[in-house]
């Protein structure tokens, strides 16, 4: 049974690998067709003379740098608040938050701004693209950080006051510290779910802030082709550098 | 007050303003008509609740719970046998669970288009029964429910594995050796033994997977494109394409319905069983 068990693991990790292998490899092909012909980089040349690419990548960015920071810092003091005292009522919403599809967030995003837009006269941008994304991350924020801190004897907190520090002196330097890697890990999952979202973000994003996912889904609906082809590879290598720098840093 | 209570005011700001509140909109709206410019208009009226029992919707709805049952299941199938060899496995335990954890790390949007890309006409897998000469025109492989399942499958997949090995890896070693002291073979330990005792990583994986699926509106409409309708579509063309939002609002409450009654059902349960 050990071989079997050991023949299945391999069809299962080539199933799980070999889709974004070969759509990498074939980045690199000069060919739109799935033949190999030779090694080219055209696709990435096209990729980088794309403007719209350019400028959903950089709102992309924009959104994803600043929702991380809001749900990092949001769900941390709201982890923190929980772990000193639990609300049920609380941890119920975040979690039904986490539960809600996707399409369902995003349409009554869309009725709360477009009932708000009748007083006040805005319009849907990048700002309401960060907002949802705050929304949708401050629940995962709040379970890694929660996870974290159920480590984290509580005696640690009450020792430092008994030693002279104040409330906040004890969270800032016995707690926040003792977070280090949680919150590194909460704000790398904050980061990739917020840089990858579509559904949500479709439906809040105005006609000038297209993010990344976007204008890939939008290419994508039209047919595969070898430049998005190149965008992935780009995107995957990026993700997996990060992950495995944060490990690195996590384990130093 | 204190300080852990100026804590969680952000987040009760942030899940009021931009959860409960739109929540609460849109439950308006599916009691509402729609107005003749798109919008939403009194009078108020539950014909968009009624509207749900036309069989066009209910298909649509039972199409849906089909749809995610059976990716559900596959999930199982397939993850079950793998979590048992990362469990069982010694000396490369941590680099398995980190290959299964990748895809969380990289786009979920990149691996759907990564099977729009393999199944296309000239894509890889008809690319390739062309050239061995199995079939002699390109097979419509995407744009059907098979590659619909198949892209839901894959991008669920870990969200099966892991509960599963996390509770394997709990499980206590002397149960299953008292299965093979007893005469058990290896096969039958595993389906009469462990696989009762993986029971609530199994349902939770189970949750983590079916909830998703059931409301599933990208990789239908990517890898389906447009021609499965999935209740998750069904809801975005009505705030879009249709601009019927009070029905489309209806929809979306009988789904957050759903999801939360199953939820809530299962984990009620599970913890009946345990105690």
């Amino acid at each position: 049974m050990k071989r079997w068990l050991g023949l299945y693991a391999v069809v299962f990790f080539a199933f799980l690998h070999l889709p974004l292998l070969t759509l990498s490899v074939f980045s690199f092909n000069s060919s739109r067709f799935t033949v190999w012909e030779h090694f080219s980089l055209d696709w990435y040349r096209a990729v980088f003379r794309d403007p719209e690419l350019i400028e959903g990548t950089w709102n992309s960015v924009i959104v994803a740098v600043a929702a991380t920071l809001i749900s990092t810092v949001v769900g941390t003091l709201c982890a923190y608040g929980l772990w000193k005292r639990g609300s049920r009522l609380l941890t119920g919403t975040l979690y039904l938050s986490l539960v809600t599809p996707e399409i369902v967030t995003g349409i009554s995003l869309l009725a709360l701004f477009q009932w708000m837009f009748r007083w006040l006269h805005w319009h849907l941008g990048l700002y309401t693209v960060i907002l949802a994304h705050v929304a949708f991350s401050i629940a995962y924020v709040v379970i890694v950080i929660s996870a974290r801190l159920r480590t984290i004897s509580p005696n640690l907190e009450e020792a430092a006051m008994d030693l002279g520090a104040s409330e906040w002196g004890a969270f800032f330097y016995v707690i926040l510290p003792a977070l280090g890697p949680g919150i590194i890990a909460a704000a790398l999952l904050a980061l990739t779910v917020s840089f990858d979202d579509y559904v949500i973000t479709s439906m809040v994003a105005g006609v000038d802030s297209q993010t990344l996912p976007m204008v890939i889904y939008a290419m994508a609906r039209r047919g595969a082709s070898p430049v998005i082809n190149a965008i992935s590879a780009l995107i995957t290598v990026f993700f997996g550098l990060l992950i495995v720098i944060s490990q690195r840093v996590r384990e130093a | 007050m204190k300080l852990r209570s100026w804590f969680v005011l952000p987040t009760w700001a942030w899940m009021v303003g931009l959860f409960a509140a739109p929540f609460a909109i849109v439950l308006a709206y599916s009691f509402l008509a729609r107005g003749v410019y798109g919008g939403v208009e009194r009078p108020w009226t539950l014909e968009n609740y009624q509207r749900l029992l036309d069989p066009l919707y209910l298909t649509i709805l039972l199409r849906s719970f089909g749809m995610a049952l059976l990716a559900t299941l596959l999930c199982l199938i397939l993850a079950f046998p793998a979590a048992l060899f990362i469990s069982r496995s010694s000396r490369h335990k941590n680099l398995y669970l980190q290959l299964v954890m990748l895809p969380f790390w990289t786009s979920f949007l990149v691996r759907t288009y990564a099977w729009l890309f393999l199944l296309r006409d000239t894509g890889l897998v008809n690319t390739a029964l062309q050239k061995v000469g199995i079939i002699h025109a390109p097979l419509q492989l995407l744009y059907n429910d098979g590659a619909v399942l198949l892209g839901l499958v894959y991008g669920y997949l870990p969200f099966m594995v892991l509960p599963i090995y996390a509770t394997l890896e709990r499980l206590d070693p002397s149960l299953p050796e008292a299965a093979a002291d007893l005469g058990a073979r290896p096969w039958p330990t595993v389906l009469r033994v462990i696989l009762p005792l993986s029971r609530p990583g199994i349902v939770a994986g189970a949750i983590l997977v079916f909830i998703p699926c059931l409301g599933a509106y990208l990789t239908p409409d990517l890898l389906g494109g447009g021609r499965t309708v999935l209740v998750g579509n069904l809801v975005q063309s009505q705030f879009t394409t249709a601009r019927d939002w009070p029905f489309g609002a209806a929809v979306s409450m009988l789904l957050m319905l759903l999801v939360t009654l199953l939820v809530w059902g299962i984990l009620r349960r599970e913890s009946e069983q345990l105690t």
